[in-house]
C-alpha cells in the first residue's frame, strides 16, 4: 500500500515537471523570443539584446527552468502582459469561476450517468438499452460549440427563455443563475454521453458474472441484485473515468466557456496562447498539468476505497 | 476511409467454413449490414465522402466567392438553398467544400497515430523491459493532461496549418493506441503460434508485425473508427476556437466562430456548419458501435 502510494506519487511528481518543461522550453527556448514579445516588433535588435541581457535570459534554458520553478513554489508567477496583473490573481479568478461551473456539471453529470448507464447496462440489448446508448452515442457526437449553437437556436433566439451569454454580471434583465443554465447543460450533455457509455460497459460485464446468476437464481429480488451486488462492482472502472473528468471539466471547457463568454480558465488560456502571453501561458499549463495530477491521485484513492483487492 | 475500415469487419468474423466463398466485398457489405448502427453510419459517411468528392460538381457557387447582392436577404432562398453567410458566400458551396478538410486530415491523423501508437505498443508489449516502462509512462503523461491546452499553446506557437494539425493529432491520439495495442501483445504473445515462430527462428520485427499486429486489428479498427470521430470533433474545436485552419477556405469550425455572434439575427448561418459536422460525428460513432456490436456477437 505504501509502496503503491509512493510509486504513484513520484510517478505523478514526473509528470508535472515533464509537461512544465515542454511548455517553458517551448516559449522560452530561444531567448529572443521572450524580449522581443516584451518590446514589440518595432524595437531594435540592440535593445532585445540588452532586455535579454538584463532579465537573465542569455543563461541556459535548464537553470532559467530550475529558477522559474523555485519562485513558482514561492507564489511569485510574473506579470500577465494581456490583464496587467499579477498572473497569480489573473489565474485565481479565472478558475474560481471555471471551478463553480465544472461543479454544478460534475453535480449533474454523475448521477445522471450512473441512472442512465446502469439502466441501459442491467438489461443488455433490451428496448430500453438501445434507447440510451443511442442518446449517448449521439450526444457524445455533437462538438460542443454546435451543442451549444443548438442550444442557443432554440433557447434563447427562438424561445427567448435564456439569455445567450453568461458573463457572470446580472445585466439585462438575466440573473447570474438563469446564464449559468445552458453552459451547465451544454457540459452535461456533451461529456455524459461518454461517460454513460463507460458504466453501460461496466455494467454488461458485471451482469455477465456467476455471483450475479447466483443472486438471481435464489430468487434475490431484480431490484435488490442490481442496487447491492451489481452497482457497486459495476462502478469500479468507470470511477477513474469519472474522476478524470474533473480534470477536462476544469480545464477543457474552453469551448463552452468562450460559446457563452463565460470568464472562466480554459478561455483565459485561449486568449494567453493566442496573445502570445508567455507567464500566464506557462503558469496556467503548471495550473492544468497540477490538476491532472490531483485528479490522477483522487482517481487511485477512489479505486483502493471501492476495491479492496488493490490495497493489497 | 470507409473502404478499408469496412474491408475489416472480416477478421472480427469466423472463418466461412462454405465451399465456394461470396466475393469479399460482397462478404463486408453483408457483415455491416447485420447491424443497424453500423449500416446507418456507413451510409451517413458514405454519403459525406461522396459529397465532399463530388464537390467541384455539385457547389452551385465557388465557395470563397460573395455575392453582395444576396447580403440583403442571408436566409434560405431559391438562389441559395441554405442560405449565404455574412459575406454573402453560399453555405451549400462552402459546406460541400468544407468536408474535404475534415474528411483528409482527420483520417490521416488517425492513420499516424495508430501506426505511431501501434508500433510502440507493440514495442512495449513484447519486449516488456525499459522500453514498455518508458513507453507506458510517457503516455500515461500525455494522457493525464488536458489536451486541448496542449493544442492551444503548440498550434498558436507554430502556427495553424493541416500538417501541424495532423501532426499534434497524432502525437496526443497515439498513447491511447498505444495502451490498447500492448494490453493486446501482452496477451498475443503468449499464443502457440508466436512460440512457433520463434522456434523457426523470425525476427523479433517479424513476429510483431506479422504474428501479432493482424490478430490485433479488430478492436483496433473500432477504435480508429471512433478517433476518426473524435479527430473531427477536435478539426472542428480549432476551428472554432480560431486556431483552426487558415481563412478564407471553409473550414466547418472557422464557419461557426465567423458566424456564432449574429445567432440572434441569422441563426442559419452557425446552424448549418454544426448540422454537417455533428452528422459526420454521429456517423463514425454508430459505425464504431455497430462494429463493437459484430464484433462481441461472432
Amino acid at each position: 500500500m505504501a509502496r503503491f502510494a509512493a510509486k504513484h506519487l513520484a510517478f505523478l511528481l514526473l509528470t508535472l515537471f515533464v509537461v512544465s518543461f515542454l511548455v517553458f522550453a517551448l516559449n522560452e527556448f530561444s531567448p529572443g523570443d521572450v524580449a522581443r514579445k516584451e518590446l514589440g516588433a518595432y524595437a531594435t535588435q540592440d535593445q532585445v539584446e540588452a532586455l535579454t541581457k538584463r532579465l537573465g535570459l542569455d543563461r541556459p534554458l535548464l537553470v532559467r527552468y530550475a529558477e522559474y520553478m523555485g519562485k513558482a513554489a514561492a507564489g511569485d508567477l510574473g506579470t500577465s502582459a494581456r490583464y496587467k496583473a499579477p498572473v497569480r490573481t489573473v489565474i485565481a479568478r479565472h478558475l474560481a469561476n471555471t471551478a463553480l461551473l465544472a461543479a454544478l456539471a460534475f453535480a449533474c453529470i454523475v448521477p445522471f450517468s450512473m441512472l442512465l448507464g446502469v439502466a441501459a447496462g442491467m438489461r443488455e440489448a433490451s428496448r430500453l438499452d438501445r434507447a440510451i446508448l443511442l442518446f449517448s452515442t449521439v450526444m457524445a457526437s455533437i462538438p460542443e460549440f454546435a451543442l451549444g449553437v443548438f442550444l442557443v437556436s432554440v433557447f434563447v433566439v427562438w424561445l427567448g427563455w435564456l439569455p445567450g451569454t453568461a458573463t457572470l454580471v446580472a445585466g439585462g434583465g438575466w440573473s447570474v443563475g438563469a446564464q449559468l443554465v445552458l453552459p451547465v447543460t451544454v457540459i452535461v450533455l456533451f461529456d455524459a454521453g461518454y461517460v454513460i457509455s463507460m458504466i453501460r460497459a461496466s455494467m454488461v460485464e458485471v451482469m455477465q458474472r456467476p455471483y450475479i446468476r447466483t443472486a438471481v437464481l435464489k430468487g434475490m429480488p431484480f431490484r435488490r441484485v442490481i442496487l447491492g451486488h451489481a452497482v457497486r462492482n459495476a462502478m469500479i472502472n468507470p470511477i477513474t473515468v469519472i474522476l478524470l473528468q474533473i480534470n477536462y471539466l476544469v480545464a477543457g471547457v474552453v469551448v463552452v466557456e468562450t460559446v457563452f463568454a463565460y470568464p472562466g480558465f480554459g478561455r483565459m488560456m485561449l486568449e494567453a496562447a493566442l496573445f502570445k502571453d508567455i507567464a500566464l501561458i506557462e503558469a496556467g499549463a503548471l495550473v492544468a498539468v497540477g490538476l491532472a495530477v490531483l485528479t490522477n491521485i483522487l482517481g487511485d484513492l477512489a479505486y483502493m476505497l471501492l476495491d479492496p483487492r488493490i490495497r493489497a | 476511409m470507409s473502404a478499408p475500415v469496412t474491408a475489416e469487419v472480416l477478421t472480427v468474423s469466423p472463418p466461412a467454413t462454405s465451399r465456394r466463398q461470396a466475393p469479399r466485398w460482397w462478404r463486408w457489405l453483408t457483415a455491416i449490414r447485420r447491424s443497424k448502427p453500423a449500416t446507418v453510419g456507413a451510409v451517413i459517411i458514405l454519403a459525406w465522402i461522396l459529397l465532399a468528392a463530388l464537390a467541384p460538381l455539385l457547389a452551385p457557387y465557388a465557395p470563397n466567392a460573395p455575392d453582395l447582392a444576396a447580403l440583403a436577404h442571408t436566409a434560405p432562398s431559391r438562389a441559395h438553398w441554405l442560405g449565404t453567410d455574412h459575406l454573402g458566400r453560399d453555405l451549400v458551396s462552402r459546406i460541400l467544400w468544407g468536408a474535404r478538410p475534415v474528411l483528409l486530415i482527420a483520417p490521416l491523423a488517425v492513420l499516424g497515430a495508430t501506426i505511431l501508437g501501434s508500433l510502440l505498443g507493440l514495442a512495449a508489449g513484447y519486449r516488456r523491459g525499459w522500453i514498455d516502462l518508458v513507453v507506458t509512462r510517457a503516455c500515461d503523461i500525455v494522457l493525464s493532461f488536458p489536451v486541448i491546452i496542449l493544442y492551444m499553446i503548440i498550434l498558436a506557437h507554430f502556427g495553424s496549418s493541416a500538417w501541424n494539425i495532423i501532426a499534434v493529432l497524432t502525437l496526443t491520439k497515439a498513447p491511447i493506441i498505444a495502451r490498447i495495442v500492448r494490453g493486446l501483445t501482452l496477451e498475443l504473445r503468449e499464443r502457440e503460434y508466436v512460440a512457433a515462430a520463434k522456434m523457426r527462428g523470425e525476427s523479433a520485427l517479424y513476429i510483431m508485425l506479422v504474428e501479432i499486429l493482424p490478430n490485433a486489428r479488430g478492436p483496433l479498427i473500432v477504435d480508429m473508427c471512433l478517433r476518426t470521430g473524435y479527430n473531427i470533433i477536435i478539426i472542428g474545436v480549432l476551428g472554432f476556437l480560431g486556431i483552426g485552419l487558415p481563412p478564407p477556405d471553409p473550414d466547418w469550425g472557422g464557419m461557426v466562430k465567423d458566424t456564432y455572434g449574429m445567432m440572434m439575427v441569422w441563426p442559419h448561418m452557425a446552424l448549418v456548419p454544426c448540422a454537417a459536422i455533428s452528422s459526420l460525428v454521429i456517423g463514425f460513432n454508430m459505425l464504431a458501435v455497430g462494429l463493437r456490436e459484430l464484433g462481441l456477437r461472432d
